[in-house]
């Protein structure tokens, strides 16, 4: 339900202070139109209290029933009604409470009209900062709504992003696990072992959570003891890590997807023996982390550098980051570079 | 005897279906190979009865590799996941072992394979045509250039020209001819880049200075390097078309 602003303490003090500077100041006048003090509190306590109800209620009947477009004229026309019943009501309670004194019932007379315009004026004043109050209480769940709804599709399509990445790698791993427990049982097992623990660190992760660069190093070892075993002794990684950047935070499974690109890229589409190589440095307040393979530009320009892994990449740093530039590739010679900047929040 | 080549990329994908060979005496593996390129010089080399062919390797995928070959040799196709692959597999009525397979699965293929040895390179063939539609082969085109194979990007793609039963890839390096048909690589390429301007001619729109009339209702594409296009009046059509014209 949406709160009424007098439901907030600083607001219901201030409400309070300018009924009471209402009140003292029209006390005043009427004294000093040569009304007796006594008299003049009593008429301005009564208009002003009255006043005071009118404008509770239109405060609280604005929170079941907010105008919108062409309805602003019904509200108009409620301030106006409300003002005229309120008029009546005071004109009679006025001329019961204080006709005893001389010359008040002439006074009360010619100030119905000043009375009339200072309450509409003020009671439209009041209609429509509730209105304007409500509206905003209004804008903000809805954009609280919104945000929530991105987050949930964000979450699912990065699940998604995860997801389309595993299953050609899964089922040769287990091909290969299958060749394996033939010939070499105990190297069979001990893939099926790290296969098991890969799959766990991508099932277990968030991928809202962040990791230490360390972490996801270990990980990322997993991933390349087993295409070690998958392509025999084709594939190679060199790792090198400046020192102290250990500590330094990214998402989680960032690099499995941009390394496995990189073998991708390198290893099927060069015959040789490939060396995958990865440098981890800290730029301005960066973590820079660079994978570098071998590629064949003859044959590798029609794929034009990136694949359905860097794109993930790319959808996922955005959704994370709101920024583009923070995965680029660059090829030079024979060697593809793919650089990725991850931000050190905090 | 028959004689048989295993073509992938990952050394125990290899040895699990040499593993599983030793059940069959009759046939011999006579080479293995870890791409396309070694495959195909060994295809030509040995002309095995049998193949066993993964699909996504290094260089050139197996479908393309199979392309090249004029006489298609029976082939099991091996592979891991490929939705497209199985997909053609099975619309081709084509046995193909999905990774991992066990010996009960490898030797059904065989008996399979023994069963329609002569029905096994046709439907390889039609195979082939579907195969090529792939969305990942529609980025390239590869050739053979006598004992060479190149590899196209379709972007650096002129013109096609039909010749006979052949089709001349007209490319910054000269032209180069493949076995396939103009309404294979009108079905193949994409139609927003490339466009049959005429029945002998498919046109890359991004390759066209201007195109100005020729003789009564025809038109003539000028290329940026020079080539001129013919482009009939359907053609002119399509062009107008894609260009938004």
């Amino acid at each position: 339900m949406t709160k009424s602003p007098l439901a907030i303490t600083k607001f219901r003090i201030i409400f309070i202070i300018c009924w009471l500077v209402m009140m003292g100041d029209n006390a005043m006048v009427l004294n000093f139109f040569g009304l007796p003090l006594k008299a003049a509190i009593i008429d301005s306590a009564i208009c002003n209290t009255l006043l005071l109800l009118v404008c509770l209620l239109v405060m609280n009947t604005l929170r079941y029933y907010l105008p919108r477009g062409q309805q602003y004229i019904n509200v108009f026309s409620l301030c106006l009604f409300l003002t005229i019943a309120w008029l009546l009501l005071v004109n009679l309670l006025l001329k019961l409470a204080l006709g005893k004194y001389e010359g008040y019932n002439e006074l009360l007379h010619h100030s119905l009209s000043i009375r009339f315009s200072i309450s509409f004026l003020l009671l439209g004043c009041v209609t429509m900062i509730s209105i304007l109050w409500y509206n905003q209480l209004e804008q903000k769940e809805k954009d609280e709504r919104k945000t929530d709804a991105e987050k949930l599709a964000k979450e699912a399509e990065l699940f998604k992003l995860r997801q389309q990445l595993q299953p050609h790698f899964l089922f040769n791993s287990l091909n290969s696990i299958n060749a394996l427990i033939g010939s070499r049982p105990d190297e069979a097992r001990k893939m099926v072992q790290q296969l098991s623990d890969f799959l766990r660190g991508t099932i277990k992760k968030e991928d809202t959570q962040w990791v230490s660069l360390q972490e996801e190093l270990q990980y990322l070892q997993l991933y390349l003891d087993i295409e070690k075993v998958r392509f025999g002794n084709r594939l190679s990684t060199e790792i090198e890590i400046d020192e102290g950047l250990e500590s330094l935070k990214l998402p989680a499974l960032l690099l499995q997807p941009i390394v496995e690109n990189a073998i991708k890229f390198g290893l099927y589409d060069t015959t040789g023996d490939t060396v995958i190589r990865l440098y981890a440095s800290k730029e301005e307040n960066n973590l820079v982390i660079r994978v570098l393979n071998p590629f064949d530009p003859e044959t590798s320009s029609p794929r034009q550098g990136t694949g359905f892994g860097l794109k993930s990449v790319q959808r996922r740093l955005y959704l994370l980051f709101a920024r583009t530039d923070l995965l680029t590739t660059d090829a030079k010679q024979n060697i593809f570079t793919t650089i990725v900047k991850i931000p050190q929040i905090g | 005897m028959s004689k048989v080549i295993i073509i992938d990329d990952e050394p125990l994908a290899r040895s699990i279906v040499k593993e599983f060979l030793q059940k069959h005496p009759q046939l011999e593996m006579v080479q293995e190979c870890n791409d396309g390129f070694d495959g195909l010089k060994a295809i030509q080399q040995h002309q095995p009865d049998l193949v066993f062919l993964d699909i996504q390797m290094p260089k050139i995928t197996g479908f393309e590799m199979l392309e090249l070959i004029d006489q298609p040799p029976a082939v099991i196709f091996t592979t891991a996941f490929d939705e497209f692959a199985i997909r053609a597999f099975e619309a081709h009525a084509i046995d193909y072992l999905l990774k991992p397979f066990n010996q009960e699965r490898f030797d059904k293929a065989i008996a399979k394979w023994n069963e329609q040895r002569s029905a096994n390179a046709e439907k390889t063939q039609d195979l082939l045509e579907s195969a090529s539609l792939s969305p990942a082969q529609s980025q390239r085109i590869v050739v053979k250039n006598g004992s060479k194979i190149k590899i196209i990007p379709v972007h650096d793609v002129f013109y096609l020209e039909a010749a006979d039963d052949y089709v001349k890839i007209h490319t910054p390096e000269g032209y180069f001819l493949k076995n396939k048909t103009m309404n294979h690589f009108e079905q193949a390429l994409d139609g927003q880049q490339f466009v049959r301007s005429h029945r002998s001619y498919i046109v890359n729109v991004q390759q066209i200075t201007r195109i100005d009339p020729y003789e009564k209702d025809n038109h003539v594409a000028i290329l940026r390097s020079g080539a001129k296009v013919p482009v009939s009046r359907s053609g002119y059509g399509k062009l107008k078309e894609v260009l938004g014209l």
